[in-house]
C-alpha cells in the first residue's frame, strides 16, 4: 500500500514539473487533469481503515470536478479564446524548471521543520503538497494568459486539498464539499471572466490588464 | 431562526434570477432586506438557539456584525430602488473612454444582491472554521458579479483582479484551516477537536503551539487579503471604484467587516492558547502599514472612489491596529467598526449621486457641488468629516479610544505614529473635500451649465437639479446615525459592545 501512495506522490510531483515546462496550453490543461485524477485516488490508498461511502464518493467527486469538469471548462475558454500558447511567460521555461527544483528541496526541507503530530500514510505527503502549492503560486504569478492563471489556482488549491488528505478520514463531510463546491464556483466564475476578457480586449493577457491604478 | 436567517435572502435571490420585471425585482429587494432587518433585530431581544451541533450560532460579536451588514443592506436597498430606476438599461457611452457598453440584466443584480447578503449572514453566525471559509468565500463569488454590473473593460479588470487576489488570498486561509486542523489533531492522530470557536478556545491548551501559529499566519494574511489590510489590499481601489456605488457601499461597510470577524476568531483562539503576544505583533505591524499605504495614496488622489477606498483600507489598518493593542482597544475596534461602516456607507452613496450628476469621478475636476445639489454637498462635507475623525460623529469618540488604549499601554511610538498618520489623511482629504464642494460647477454633461449664470444665489442654481428623496434619504439616514453614536450609544448597544469585546478578546 505504501509503495503504491509513493508511486502517487512522486507522479503528483512530476506533473508539476510537466506544467511548468510546457508551453501549450491544452497539454497544461491537460496535466491537470491527470494531477486532479491522481489526487482522487490518493484518499483510496492513504486511508487506513476500510473504504467507507464517504471516502469512496469524496474520491469520485474530487475525479470528477478535478478531473474532468475544471478542465472541461477551461478547455472551452481557452478555444472561446483562440489562445494556443503561452508566449514569452514572465520566467522562461528553463528557468521555470530550475526554479521548481529549488522549490522541491525548499518543501522537503519544510516537510521536516514541520512534523505531523500522528502517522500519516507517507512522510512524503507534506512536501508533495508544499511543493504543488508552490508551483499554483509560481504559475500564478509568473504566467501571462488568464487561462494560465486559473490554472495555477487550481494546481495550489489541489496542494492544499492534498494536504488535507493526510488526515481526510477526521474532516467534516459537509465542509469538504462546500470547499469543492467553492472551487468549482471559483473556476466557472474565472472562465466566464476570461469569456468577457476576450471579448472585450481580444486577448487574455492578464498583464495588460493596467488601466487602474493609483 | 438563524437558518431563516440565512435562507431567506438566498430563496428569494434564487427566485428572482427567473423573474423580468423590474419593479417585482426591486420590490422583492426591499421585502426581503426588510424581514432581513426585522429578524435580525429580533436577535436582540431573544437570543436564537443554536443550530446543526453548534456550527451556526450568533456570539455578541457576531450579532453586532450581522446587525452592521443587515442594517446597511436595508438602506443601501432603498437607495438601490432609486438606482435601478433611474438606470437606462439600453446601449449607452462610458464617460471615460467613449466606448458603448451595456449593463448586466437586473435579475442577476437582484439575485446576486440578495446571495450575498445570505453569505454574508452565514459569516457572521457560523462557529465552524470550515464553514466559515466556505461562506467567505462564497462572498467573493457572488460579489464579483455585481463588481461587473456596469459591462465595460475597467470594471472587467477590476472584476478579475478581485476574483484572482482574493480567491488566493482565500485558499491561503483554507490552507490555515488545515493546519489548524492538524493543531487540533490529538496525539493518536484518528479524532480531533472540532473546528468550533468554542471548543477551540476551551481545549486551547492542548493546542499543537507551532502548527497554531501557522494557522495563524495563514488566516490573517488570507482574510486579511479579503479585508483590505496592505500590502494585499491591491485589488480593493480597483473593485471599490468600478462597481456600482450601491455595491462599493456595501463592499465596504459589510463585506470588510466579515473579514475582519473571521480573523477575530482566530485571534480568539490564539489569545486562549496563550499566543497572545505573537498575535499583537502582527497585527500592528498590519494596521500600522495599511494606514501608511493608505495615507500616501489618500494625499493628491485624483479619483474620489478610490479615495474612499483607501480610506476603507486606512480604516481596516485602524481596526487592525486596535484589535492588536487589546485592552480597551478591542472595545475600540467593535465600536469603530459600526462607525466606519456606516459612514463609509453614507459618503459611497453620496459619491454615487454625485457621479451620476458630474459623469466624472474626477478630484480636479469637480467644483462646486454645494451650488448645484446642495443636500449632496452637505452630505458630503459632513461626511468628510466623521470619516476623518472629528467631533461630535461616532469615529471621534472611537478613533480617541484608541489612542487611548495605545498610551495606555505604554506603546507611546505607535500613539505618535497613528496621531500622525490619521493628522496625513485628514489633511489630503480635506483639500480634496473642499474643493469639490465649493467653487462654481464648468460643463456637465447632463446639464447646460451656461443656464447657470456665475455669482447667481445657491437656492436658484440647485432648483435645476433634482435630488430625489431615494438618493439623499439613505445616506442622511446613515450620517444621523453617526452623529447619534457619537453623542450617546444606547445601552443594549453597549451591553453588546462590551460582550462582544470580551469574547474576542478570549475573556
Amino acid at each position: 500500500m505504501k509503495l503504491w501512495t509513493e508511486t502517487l506522490i512522486v507522479l503528483l510531483i512530476l506533473t508539476n514539473l510537466k506544467l511548468i515546462s510546457s508551453s501549450r496550453l491544452s497539454a497544461c490543461i491537460r496535466i491537470v487533469a491527470v494531477q486532479g485524477i491522481l489526487l482522487g485516488v490518493v484518499p483510496l490508498l492513504a486511508g487506513q481503515n476500510p473504504l467507507t461511502w464517504r471516502i469512496a464518493s469524496l474520491a469520485g467527486l474530487t475525479m470528477i470536478l478535478k478531473g474532468m469538469v475544471f478542465p472541461w471548462l477551461l478547455l472551452k475558454a481557452m478555444r472561446s479564446a483562440n489562445v494556443r500558447r503561452e508566449m514569452e511567460p514572465f520566467v522562461g521555461y528553463s528557468a521555470s524548471l530550475i526554479v521548481a527544483a529549488g522549490l522541491l528541496g525548499f518543501s522537503i526541507w519544510m516537510g521536516r521543520q514541520l512534523p505531523m503530530p500522528f502517522a500519516v500514510a507517507s512522510p512524503l505527503i507534506t512536501p508533495m503538497a508544499v511543493f504543488t502549492i508552490m508551483i499554483g503560486l509560481f504559475a500564478v504569478i509568473s504566467r501571462r494568459k488568464a487561462v494560465t492563471q486559473v490554472l495555477g489556482y487550481l494546481v495550489m488549491e489541489n496542494g492544499i486539498y492534498a494536504f488535507g488528505l493526510s488526515f481526510a478520514q477526521q474532516e467534516p463531510f459537509l465542509i469538504e464539499l462546500g470547499t469543492l463546491l467553492d472551487v468549482f464556483m471559483a473556476v466557472f466564475v474565472m472562465g466566464i471572466t476570461i469569456f468577457h476578457i476576450n471579448r472585450e480586449f481580444n486577448h487574455i493577457d492578464a498583464d495588460r490588464l493596467n488601466a487602474l491604478r493609483g | 431562526m438563524i437558518l431563516l436567517l440565512i435562507l431567506l435572502p438566498v430563496l428569494a435571490g434564487v427566485i428572482s434570477f427567473f423573474i423580468r420585471p423590474g419593479w417585482m425585482l426591486r420590490s422583492i429587494l426591499l421585502a426581503t432586506a426588510g424581514f432581513h432587518a426585522l429578524l435580525t433585530g429580533g436577535t436582540w431581544l431573544r437570543q436564537p438557539a443554536s443550530v446543526l451541533e453548534e456550527w451556526l450560532f450568533l456570539d455578541a460579536p457576531g450579532r453586532l456584525f450581522l446587525s452592521i451588514t443587515s442594517l446597511l443592506f436595508l438602506v443601501t436597498s432603498v437607495y438601490a430602488l432609486g438606482y435601478l430606476m433611474r438606470e437606462d438599461w439600453g446601449q449607452r457611452q462610458d464617460f471615460e473612454e467613449g466606448m458603448l457598453f451595456t449593463n448586466a440584466r437586473e435579475s442577476v443584480f437582484v439575485c446576486c444582491l440578495l446571495i450575498f447578503l445570505g453569505m454574508m449572514t452565514l459569516v457572521t453566525v457560523s462557529q465552524h472554521f470550515g464553514l466559515l471559509w466556505v461562506a467567505v468565500e462564497a462572498t467573493t463569488l457572488v460579489s464579483a458579479p455585481l463588481i461587473y454590473f456596469h459591462r465595460h473593460v475597467r470594471s472587467l479588470e477590476a472584476t478579475w483582479k478581485y476574483i484572482m487576489i482574493c480567491s488566493v488570498g482565500i485558499a491561503l486561509a483554507l490552507l490555515g484551516n488545515f493546519f489548524l486542523a492538524v493543531a487540533a489533531t490529538t496525539a493518536t492522530g484518528h479524532d480531533h477537536v472540532p473546528l468550533l470557536v468554542n471548543s477551540l478556545v476551551n481545549g486551547a491548551a492542548n493546542l499543537s503551539r507551532p502548527w497554531l501559529k501557522a494557522a495563524f499566519i495563514f488566516m490573517l494574511v488570507g482574510y486579511g487579503t479579503k479585508m483590505g489590510l496592505a500590502p494585499l489590499h491591491t485589488w480593493l481601489p480597483d473593485a471599490h471604484s468600478e462597481s456600482p456605488s450601491v455595491i462599493s457601499a456595501l463592499l465596504s461597510g459589510a463585506l470588510l467587516n466579515c473579514a475582519f470577524l473571521a480573523i477575530l476568531r482566530i485571534n480568539q483562539v490564539c489569545i486562549a492558547a496563550g499566543l497572545a503576544e505573537y498575535g499583537k505583533t502582527l497585527l500592528l505591524g498590519f494596521g500600522l502599514f495599511s494606514m501608511l499605504v493608505a495615507a500616501s495614496f489618500i494625499v493628491k488622489q485624483l479619483d474620489f472612489k478610490r479615495l474612499l477606498a483607501y480610506s476603507s483600507v486606512e480604516h481596516m489598518g485602524i481596526l487592525s491596529l486596535a484589535v492588536g493593542l487589546g485592552g480597551d482597544g478591542v472595545y475600540a475596534a467593535m465600536l469603530h467598526a459600526i462607525n466606519h461602516s456606516l459612514t463609509k456607507a453614507m459618503l459611497f452613496l453620496v459619491a454615487g449621486n454625485i457621479l451620476a450628476v458630474y459623469h466624472s469621478k474626477s478630484t480636479t475636476d469637480i467644483r462646486g457641488i454645494s451650488s448645484i445639489l446642495p443636500i449632496n454637498g452637505v452630505l458630503w462635507i459632513v461626511g468628510f468629516l466623521a470619516i476623518t475623525g472629528s467631533p461630535p460623529f461616532g469615529l471621534f469618540v472611537s478613533e480617541l479610544l484608541v489612542l487611548k488604549a495605545a498610551l495606555d499601554q505604554g506603546h507611546v511610538a505607535i500613539a505618535m505614529a497613528y496621531l500622525g498618520l490619521l493628522g496625513i489623511v485628514f489633511i489630503g482629504m480635506a483639500a480634496i473635500f473642499c474643493r469639490m464642494v465649493q467653487g462654481y460647477p464648468a460643463e456637465l454633461p447632463t446639464f447646460d451649465t451656461s443656464q447657470l449664470v456665475p455669482n447667481r444665489t445657491v437656492a436658484t442654481a440647485s432648483r435645476f437639479f433634482h435630488e430625489s428623496p431615494l438618493s439623499v434619504l439613505p445616506p442622511i439616514v446613515l450620517g444621523m446615525l453617526v452623529t447619534l453614536l457619537g453623542l450617546f450609544i444606547p445601552s443594549p448597544l453597549q451591553q453588546t459592545l462590551i460582550r462582544a469585546a470580551a469574547t474576542v478578546s478570549g475573556q
